[in-house]
């Protein structure tokens, strides 16, 4: 847990730090982990309960892995207008998961975000901070074959070389 | 100083709320969240109240609306209130369909059938159990999870507590009862926090009677030894 | 990198501003690019990251380079403005780049299609401030975004960042402060529209061994992003409305105040913008201890937020704070009395903040000659959704809804019909056209039963659903309701089930007046304004639009052609030419027909993704 020390380190020891720690931590894991969870409330003598509200409130935690690629669909009322609603039901069918999940392989992470703010982009989706725009069903799956080759092509180099 | 409720002058003090004039002078409001041994929490609702204040009237809940002016005006009575009320127990019977204090509230008020889908829940959030832990026991084993119709009361991962002492709290002060406690084979179960507990043997007639854990914690507040609290009800008779 | 001393006096800091000023060349042309997220997700950085590149190739005459905030004009983005000139170029690429400097640059030229074009003349037009888009705004807040990089205090400084700060600390009182911005008439940018001043007093006169002063950017109106675009693009703005507001209510700093922004998860840029403009201004001593000199202590940390559009209410905002879950408390103590900590409080939102210094700069009497009677000075919009311009203006208050949506925002996309404007975000109505005259301002809208809002402004047209739209934004508070108390957890989920029930065509007529009754009870017994004003928009669309929902009720039908289960995709057989093209991407199989022969859908197997309709380039694809 030499990990979470450090991140603990660099706030004040009080519970007011607890959202702050924990969007390190699921920053630095992907995930916010149980035990880790648990350790925290220990060290910042917050009932666990309450640290379990706060992971469990916040859309920004997860307490699963998050797969490698997070798909970003923008649902704010601009990208919703423009068929926004449609590029998630397109994603939904081709990647077999409900937004919110992730596959089995933790390729990817299907999430739906209420507005970034780029509105004239619209309909918007992000995929690991790139984003796309004016992106329809088609184009969104397009998008998907992408990442989906380059990661396999990844994984093939790093074989190669060990 | 003073308040008028329904048309009655009531005598109150300064951060008295409007719940507690009421309750001192027979005037009824129901609550459902609300417990005179924990701090009011105002999510049921159902104490809303008309607050008229310079020409100006607002719903406020009276179980935590603090009285800091004289001369107030609360209505309890209006059909604006009774009309919420009813709406919120309806909302409330619709979520738990079996749940008996709801039912006799819906009698009460007049609702005969409810116009939503019924679902299968025993629970209404209402907070009772998690705060009565935290605040009148002081061991916090229960919180809130996730939010809005997500929303649920439980132990963390809804696993076995390793806060919780079998103390029977929040059994006592749940107000749809849906939460059990049960003593079998040495074990105190509580099913709804997926909780069991091994239970100690009174030291003279040997009948299992509280929780271990219960033990320590009362040794650690109070400072007696655990050998002297090993004696069950009956036999400290 | 210029090295920094911390300022210890108004003196010094006026020295500092005209040493920058005298070491800048103004003549020197300078490539300013737009790197806001709007941009940058159209590619903007590769267009600089170019420019650097290519311009250390070029030996002739000093070149310089800035990245700057959003412009606003977001539809046309990569913008590139080249100055002296102030020549803006438009959807700018990075095979753009080499043209930009060998003709613009070396040899003074226009790169002609790089130009905006006014689609009602045709023309051509040279300089921001004459393109229709600019120049029906008042950028008063938003003056410098373009002319300034976010990361680079001295910019700040060179423009007269941080003398009205200056103004305050050393020529007035925190009382004479108080009563300029209660006189200025500046009410809150947030969406609540409280007079600014009178908060002001409120948390000077309360009684604390702590003050807070803390600036909600978490902007959580799908639809709004002016405040993105403000804290990205002039961070400090807000830092010195916040640190006068510090000096103001804790009386000269008699008593100890700290200061906090919130800002939303979902805007990392800002976040990290906004982390730099506080170091910075930590460096030149404007924050921490004796700020200029003046002994007065005031630092400013960064809170983010977690993803919760709750947490947009003060005190789902004081809880996040606090380190616990985003959940509204009563309201009946104000936060001027107990905030954050139970102590006194002063919570704006940044756009507020950043009013501050322009007014103490410009005086009362000027900001007061912009806007309404009682809606002083400019507000910063979103113009989104159907519409030609879609990005950020700044106008004064009382344009009407006419002037934003068909002047500067250039009518409606595809020459479709105006159907109705959304505006104040999920707490707001929709606006139909027979109101298109109304001014905005803080209190006409609430009289047609919505609300400026922070001012997202979303533009509808003949395709878009009333009853849809209604839906949506249940659905979205639905997601985004803390939970815990009753009108708001269980009352919005049953009015959506009224909604899912109508767009599906399941619904009677009986339902309409228990969807109302249902929004009167949330309205009235809702614990925070998340839960009282979400019935709104269904309110205000069944106001307005009372007979689309009929149709959807009695007709069993979408007129617009969006709910899914009362629509049904048809293939025309004269417009169809047996491409295949919709074969190819329908995901259940369900279109058949001959190659070069028209084809068919079977509407039992057609799941009505909608996709053939968007890859049909024949429009042989119908909904009806």
């Amino acid at each position: 847990m030499v990990e979470i020390d450090k991140i603990i380190e660099k706030y004040s020891k009080d519970k007011s730090s607890l959202i702050l720690i924990l969007q390190d931590i699921q920053g630095e894991y992907n995930y916010l982990p149980k035990e880790i969870l648990l350790t925290l409330s220990q060290k910042l003598n917050v009932p666990f309960p309450q640290v379990y509200h706060v992971s469990t409130f916040y859309k920004a935690f997860s307490l699963k892995p998050k797969g490698k690629n997070i798909i970003k669909c923008c649902l704010g009322t601009a990208c919703h207008l423009k068929g926004g609603p449609r590029i998630v039901e397109g994603l939904e069918r081709e990647l077999k998961i409900k937004s919110g999940e992730t596959t089995d392989d933790l390729k990817f992470t299907l999430e739906t975000v209420n507005c970034v703010g780029t509105c004239a982009l619209a309909p918007v989706m992000i995929v690991q901070d790139k984003y796309y725009d004016k992106v329809t069903p088609v184009k969104a799956i397009k998008i998907l074959k992408d990442y989906g080759e380059t990661s396999e092509v990844k994984v093939k180099r790093r074989t190669k070389k060990s | 100083m003073e308040i008028n409720i329904d048309g009655k002058e009531c005598s109150t003090k300064i951060g008295e709320t409007i719940l507690q004039v009421a309750e001192r002078n027979y005037i009824d409001i129901p609550t459902l969240c609300h417990n005179d041994s924990i701090k009011p929490y105002g999510v049921c609702r159902l104490c809303v109240v008309e607050l008229e204040e310079r020409g100006r009237t607002r719903i406020v809940t009276s179980c935590n609306y603090e009285i800091l002016k004289d001369n107030l005006i609360v209505r309890a009575d209006t059909e604006r209130i009774i009309n919420i009320r009813k709406m919120i127990i309806e909302l409330l019977l619709a979520r738990c369909p079996e749940v008996e204090s709801l039912k006799r509230l819906a009698e009460e008020y007049g609702i005969e059938k409810i116009t939503f889908k019924p679902e299968n829940d025993d629970c209404i959030l209402c907070g009772l159990c998690v705060r009565a832990c935290s605040e009148v026991v002081g061991r916090s084993a229960l919180g809130f999870s996730y939010r809005g119709t997500t929303r649920e009361v439980g132990t963390p991962f809804f696993e076995q507590s390793s806060s919780c002492i079998g103390c029977g709290t929040c059994v006592q002060i749940c107000p749809t009862h849906c939460i059990t406690m049960e003593d079998k084979d040495g074990k105190r179960i509580l099913k709804k926090w997926n909780t069991e507990l091994e239970l100690v043997k009174c030291k003279i007639c040997g009948n299992y009677f509280v929780p271990d854990v219960q033990l320590n914690y009362i040794t650690e507040i109070t400072g007696i030894e655990k050998e002297k609290l090993n004696l069950c009800l009956d036999c400290r008779r | 990198m210029e090295k920094r001393v911390k300022l210890k006096s108004r003196e010094e800091l006026k020295n500092l501003r005209d040493s920058i000023i005298k070491n800048r060349d103004e003549s020197i042309p300078c490539i300013t690019v737009c790197l806001g997220t709007g941009c940058r997700a159209k590619g903007a950085e590769d267009v600089l990251n170019e420019f650097t590149r290519q311009i250390k190739n070029v030996d002739k005459a000093k070149i310089t380079y800035r990245q700057t905030g959003c412009h606003g004009f977001c539809e046309k983005g990569p913008l590139v403005v080249i100055h002296p000139q102030k020549i803006f170029y438009q959807q700018v690429k990075t095979t753009d780049v080499e043209e930009i400097i060998s003709e613009t640059i070396i040899n003074s030229k226009i790169v002609d299609r790089l130009l905006y074009i006014d689609p009602k003349t045709n023309e051509k037009i040279l300089q921001e401030n004459e393109i229709p888009f600019y120049k029906k705004q008042k950028r008063v807040v938003f003056a410098n975004n373009g002319l300034i990089d976010p990361e680079n205090i001295n910019d700040y400084i060179a423009l007269g960042g941080y003398s009205a700060l200056s103004k305050v600390l050393f020529e007035l009182k925190p009382d004479e402060i108080i009563d300029i911005i209660e006189e200025s008439g500046l009410r809150g940018r947030g969406g609540g529209g409280f007079w600014a001043g009178s908060k002001w007093k409120y948390a000077k006169n309360a009684k604390g061994d702590r003050k807070y002063i803390i600036a909600n950017g978490d902007e959580g109106d799908p639809g709004a992003f002016m405040d993105r675009s403000l804290m990205e693009g002039n961070p400090h703005s807000v830092l010195e409305g916040m640190i006068i507001a510090a000096y103001s209510i804790s009386n000269a700093g008699e008593i100890p105040v700290e200061g906090y922004i919130y800002v939303r998860n979902e805007y990392p840029l800002a976040v990290k913008h906004l982390f730099l403009a506080i170091e910075r201004a930590r460096e030149y001593g404007l924050l921490g201890e004796d700020i200029l000199g003046y002994k007065f202590n005031f630092d400013i940390r960064i809170n983010r937020g977690g993803g919760a559009f709750v947490c947009g209410e003060s005190s789902a905002l004081f809880a996040s704070i606090e380190g616990r879950a985003g959940e509204p408390r009563a309201k009946y103590v104000h936060a001027t009395d107990r905030g954050l900590y139970d102590k006194p409080t002063n919570l704006n939102n940044v756009e507020t903040y950043a009013n501050v210094p322009i007014i103490i700069n410009n005086g009362v009497d000027w900001y007061r000659s912009i806007g309404t009677e009682n809606s002083k000075g400019t507000k910063i919009f979103s113009l989104v959704g159907k519409i030609n311009n879609t990005g950020l203006v700044e106008v004064p208050m009382g344009i009407t809804l006419r002037e934003m949506i068909f002047g500067i925002g250039g009518g409606i996309q595809n020459n479709k019909r105006f159907k109705g404007v959304q505006t104040g975000g999920p707490s707001g109505g929709v606006i139909p056209e027979s109101s298109l005259d109304l001014p905005v301002d803080f209190d006409e809208l609430t009289k047609v039963g919505s609300m400026m809002g922070s001012g997202g402004m979303i533009v509808m047209d003949e395709d878009n659903c009333m009853v849809d739209i209604a839906r949506y934004f249940l659905k979205f508070l639905e997601d985004e309701s803390c939970g815990k108390c009753v009108p708001c957890r269980e009352g919005i989920k049953r009015m959506k089930e009224i909604l899912d029930d109508i767009v599906e065509g399941n619904a009677k007529m009986e339902e309409l007046d228990l969807l109302e009754n249902l929004a009167s009870v949330v309205q009235d017994a809702s614990l925070c304004q998340l839960g009282a004003t979400a019935p709104n928009p269904v309110l205000s669309t069944i106001r307005y639009f009372k007979d689309e929902y009929i149709t959807h009720i009695k007709d069993k039908k979408c007129p617009a052609g969006v709910c899914k289960a009362l629509i049904t995709y048809f293939i025309t057989d004269n417009k169809c030419t047996g491409c295949g093209a919709c074969v190819k991407v329908c995901p259940s199989g369900a279109i058949l027909g001959e190659k070069k022969k028209p084809h068919k859908i079977d509407i039992d197997k057609c799941i009505k993704c909608g996709m053939c309709f968007d890859v049909c380039k024949f429009d042989a694809v119908i909904k009806e």
